[in-house]
């Protein structure tokens, strides 16, 4: 994103330059936003990595198992397996996952009692009702506390989105533009990650620099107007542009650089890649990841698109865990796993449906991991078919709240933004939402 | 937000280029006007003449041309279009392209898209009018645009409307709201039609002018996601009521309040209705309100030129409220047909309309110009369950009916999301992932290497190279290139190793990505 549309007076880029040749004082000259914020409280998590479940991943199916509510419930998934903690178990579709619940926290009594994508979405990514603003959602606010305007100082955007963004609702919301995420397009499962305007399909470099001086060349409505704010505008935008296009951001990108066996281990499909790729930015401190899952609204042919999607979850989320372990990243990367909500426990086998799952907000399960979350543990409880919370509550709210208290946000601040509305980070009880209370138990 | 570095030194270039005088630069502006000076000029011209700022000079044929175009279709312009116009010199060439542009569908597409973000037409979360609805809200706004209602009959109907909103589509004004509470309908009321924020409005004003809106109710039928607004049958009270400006009224029961707002609303000598239609089209067409934001009307905000604003009031009203006449009288002026380039390093050049701005094109009306050059069409996605989402192949992006259809490239661009009526919805600053977009994305390169327009310039020259410039020129800047961007061009051409399609490639993408493809100017 470019840093100017956050009022700086220079770009980062030149910031970072001036400040290597010793003009340190521009650079947090350049730093004070209009709205810039005290820094940070004592932060646990640098970043996060949240796999984002879209259209809502069946709980029973995944890490919430019944298998004594039968067939009619369970389908074809009805087992279950150890984990590598005691009394966990998991369902035996996720084997591997099985072995990394020592560093997992399972949340099985989320709850909002939403069945609609959208309104569910924006409640789980914003912890609000819907009302007449539109907020923004986690990945915005923690780019907004933790971006350039806060110590970050990577060469790509604060808040990257794997592959294709989720959609408005759950984005920047009033804070506009320049909170959005970077959405890389492309797919990583590719032998070249063609990282949407970052590495262009078939054009060399040496095409690329030609072009460049051709249209800098043909700009002669520029060249009428050189005072042009707009005009000056537009041209730092493409120089940033330009520098992501040039510069390191491709080696960032291109994961031929990792050798071939990490690349298998996490498996050479597109959910495998984006966790491979979604631990390369944390390595960089990129603040925020999404992995936008794509593929878990299954009102049919559920169980088929399990048998092929779970051992793609399975695979590519326990290498991620095990990954960022070896590495020492898992202190300080928060993993986030889940969806806008469940899916119906009874499985709908008449027509048209055949065995598929329906919206479920009643109750439905989160993962957490890392960042100061504890593993091995397991948060509140469904009842026996997984249909209601039968303890502890957690609402959206409070799982978005734990997470901003990790990284060190205050979720009962401030939430400055460009229209100077009077807003909180996060709502709370005497603002009328419904709330468990943060996940204290494993912080 | 933005913070422009203005130095001395610019200052003091800014000076220079004025000392050299009116000289006109080629190829946005010529040195005489082909018009007379109206109504319109007569106001701008005095205001500029107080402050002592000079004019910009008028702007070219092939800018004009260009230029209303974008402005009145949101459409580019054929090349052949373009030499028509270039090869009439009758004196009123450009007033006949004006009217022969409004009598075109591109014309009412883009004018209902206007609307519709305004009056918020959109399916889903957070207005949440569903599909049905929106297909019959948009339809009517588009045949109203169409017809040349008259505005004051097209706000009466949106305000007094009862019904299902299947079947009475303006009723749905009263569904496209976020909060369906008399305060949170008053507040889109007077954001539409008063061009005012009501949270700005003292409170007892408020609750006055919500008590209008206090009798409406609405039921469900049988009919999946059917709603009726009705008058609420409840209320047998008579209702004391104070309008706006003061006056008290007194309202039977059975009597509908809104219709009593709407009579006093758009009645011919209720200043805040006409100005805040003239003002907001004003906006549109020169980028900036006389009162701005244009949606922001208050005392403490005067405008720039009341004068101005006064006569368009004026205008509209005797006119019978005929937008078109107000279109006519804006686009016929020297002021909307000055050049882009100031004369004039006054701060308050702008806000004086001493010049036409430069504007980054609309998301929807971008795509479209990609699409028109790729011979191809824009893929949408919504949350919309189908069948509702089907969109038929090559169908603008400006004639889409629904906020919530909507595509990545729409969303990068700052298409306003038609959740308050707000016109700053509208984000078109231009942002790195923009230009990553536009110098680099596989998008775009795939719709200039398939293009069949590129195709048929070079098979129909010859593969030509001095032709092929020419023509790309013309389709994509709809002008002429100038002779040292002729050689500029022709240079890359002959560049060695480089074959002719490439470099005609090169060239399309870098006429795309130039400001002057980019910008309305």
């Amino acid at each position: 994103m470019d840093a100017r549309e956050r009022g700086w007076a220079i770009s980062r880029r030149d910031a970072l330059k001036l400040g290597a040749l010793g003009a340190a004082g521009l650079v947090l000259g350049g730093r004070s936003g209009a709205w810039a914020q005290a820094p940070p409280r004592q932060a646990k998590a640098r970043s996060v990595i949240q796999i984002w479940m879209w259209g809502g991943p069946s709980h029973l199916d995944t890490f919430d198992p019944k298998p004594d509510a039968g067939y009619d419930y369970c389908g074809p998934l009805g087992d279950t397996v150890a984990t590598n903690v005691d009394g966990i178990v998991i369902n035996a579709a996720l084997p591997l996952l099985a072995q990394q619940a020592d560093k997992y926290a399972i949340i099985r009594s989320m709850t909002h009692g939403i069945n609609a994508h959208e309104t569910a979405s924006y409640i789980v990514q914003t912890g609000r009702e819907p009302g007449r603003l539109v907020f923004p959602c986690a990945g915005a606010v923690v780019s907004l506390f933790r971006g350039y305007d806060h110590g970050y100082d990577g060469i790509v955007d604060p808040y990257i989105v794997l592959t294709q963004p989720q959609g408005r609702f759950s984005e920047a919301g009033f804070l506009g533009q320049a909170y959005k995420p970077f959405a890389t397009g492309g797919d990583p499962a590719r032998e070249r990650f063609e990282v949407e305007g970052i590495v262009a399909p078939g054009i060399t470099d040496e095409r690329q620099l030609a072009r460049r001086e051709l249209l800098a060349a043909l700009d002669t409505i520029g060249a009428a107007i050189p005072d042009s704010p707009e005009f000056a505008l537009h041209d730092r935008s493409e120089q940033d542009a330009y520098a992501l296009m040039l510069g390191e951001a491709r080696e960032l990108f291109d994961l031929a650089t990792e050798p071939d066996e990490v690349r298998e281990v996490y498996g050479r499909n597109t959910f495998g890649q984006s966790c491979l790729m979604a631990r390369r930015l944390v390595e960089q401190g990129v603040p925020w990841v999404t992995i936008n899952y794509k593929g878990w609204d299954t009102h049919k042919q559920h169980f088929q698109s399990m048998n092929r999607m779970l051992p793609e979850l399975d695979q590519g989320m326990a290498t991620l865990l095990q990954d960022l372990a070896d590495r020492g990243l898992l202190e300080s990367t928060i993993i986030w796993w889940g969806g806008e909500f469940g899916r119906t426990p009874r499985v709908m086998w008449e027509p048209p449906w055949n065995g598929g799952r329906g919206h479920h907000g009643a109750c439905f399960t989160c993962v957490v991991a890392g960042g100061g979350f504890q593993g091995g543990r397991v948060v509140g409880a469904s009842d026996a078919r997984g249909e209601q919370v039968a303890e502890r509550p957690v609402y959206p709210v409070d799982l978005i709240g734990s997470i901003y208290e990790l990284m060190g946000i205050d979720p009962d601040g401030p939430l400055p933004n460009p229209r100077g509305l009077d807003v909180k980070v996060l709502p709370s009880a005497e603002d009328g939402v419904k709330t468990g209370g943060r996940l204290h138990e494993i912080m | 937000m933005r913070r422009p570095i203005v130095g001395p030194l610019v200052l003091l270039l800014g000076l220079c280029t004025l000392s050299v005088g009116a000289q006109p630069i080629a190829p946005y502006e010529r040195a005489d006007w082909p018009i007379p000076v109206g109504p319109i000029d007569t106001h701008v011209l005095a205001a500029l003449e107080a402050h002592g700022i000079e004019a910009a000079l008028p702007c070219s044929d092939e800018v004009f041309v260009r230029r209303v175009y974008l402005d009145l279709t949101g459409t580019l312009p054929e090349p052949a279009a373009v030499c028509g116009f270039l090869a009439d010199d009758s004196p009123d060439r450009r007033a006949r392209l004006i009217d022969h542009l409004m009598a075109t569908e591109a014309f009412t597409d883009y004018w209902a898209l206007k609307w519709c973000d305004v009056l918020r037409v959109k399916s889903e979360f957070p207005i949440n009018l569903w599909p049905n609805a929106v297909q019959a809200y948009h339809r009517w706004v588009r045949d109203a645009i169409a017809e040349n209602r008259r505005c004051d009959q097209f706000v009466r109907e949106l305000l007094t409307s009862s019904g299902s909103n299947f079947r009475v589509p303006p009723v749905n004004f009263y569904r496209a709201i976020q909060g369906r509470d008399p305060g949170a309908i008053a507040g889109a009321v007077a954001l539409s039609f008063m061009g005012t924020r009501l949270d700005a409005w003292p409170e007892q004003q408020r609750e006055q002018m919500a008590a209008f809106f206090s009798r409406i109710a609405f039921k469900g039928t049988a009919e999946w996601k059917e709603e009726i607004v009705h008058l609420d049958p409840a209320a047998t009270e008579p209702l004391d009521a104070v309008l706006p400006d003061g006056t008290a009224v007194h309202i039977e029961a059975g009597e509908d309040p809104r219709v009593v707002f709407a009579d006093w609303l758009v009645a011919p000598d209720n200043e805040w209705f006409a100005r805040s239609i003239v003002n907001r089209i004003w906006y549109w067409l020169m980028g900036r309100g006389i009162i701005h934001e244009p949606d922001d009307i208050r005392a403490d905000n005067p405008p720039t030129n009341p004068e101005l604003l006064a006569c368009l009031e004026r205008e509209l009203i005797d006119s019978g409220f005929d937008l078109r006449h107000i279109y006519r009288l804006i686009l016929n002026s020297r002021t909307w047909q000055q050049s882009a380039i100031p004369r004039s390093d006054d701060p308050q050049a702008g806000t004086l309309f001493a010049y036409y701005p430069v504007r980054r094109l609309d998301a929807e009306v971008l795509i479209d110009a990609l699409c028109w050059f790729a011979g191809d069409g824009e893929s949408y996605s919504s949350p919309i369950p189908e069948p509702f989402t089907w969109v038929p192949e090559y169908h603008p992006t400006i004639a889409l009916s629904d906020g919530s259809i909507s595509s990545q490239f729409l969303e990068m661009f700052g298409r306003p999301s038609r959740d308050t009526g707000l016109l700053s919805e509208r984000n078109n600053e231009p942002t790195q992932s923009q230009r990553l977009y536009l110098l680099n994305s596989s998008d775009v390169q795939r719709r200039i290497a398939q293009s069949p327009r590129l195709r048929e310039i070079l098979t129909s020259t010859g593969w030509n190279a001095r032709m092929t410039v020419s023509e790309l020129y013309l389709t994509l800047l709809s002008r002429e290139p100038t002779e040292d961007e002729m050689a500029v061009a022709l240079e890359y051409c002959a560049t060695d190793g480089r074959r002719l399609y490439d470099a005609a490639v090169d060239l399309s993408w870098a006429l795309i990505n130039s400001k002057e493809f980019l910008y309305r100017h």
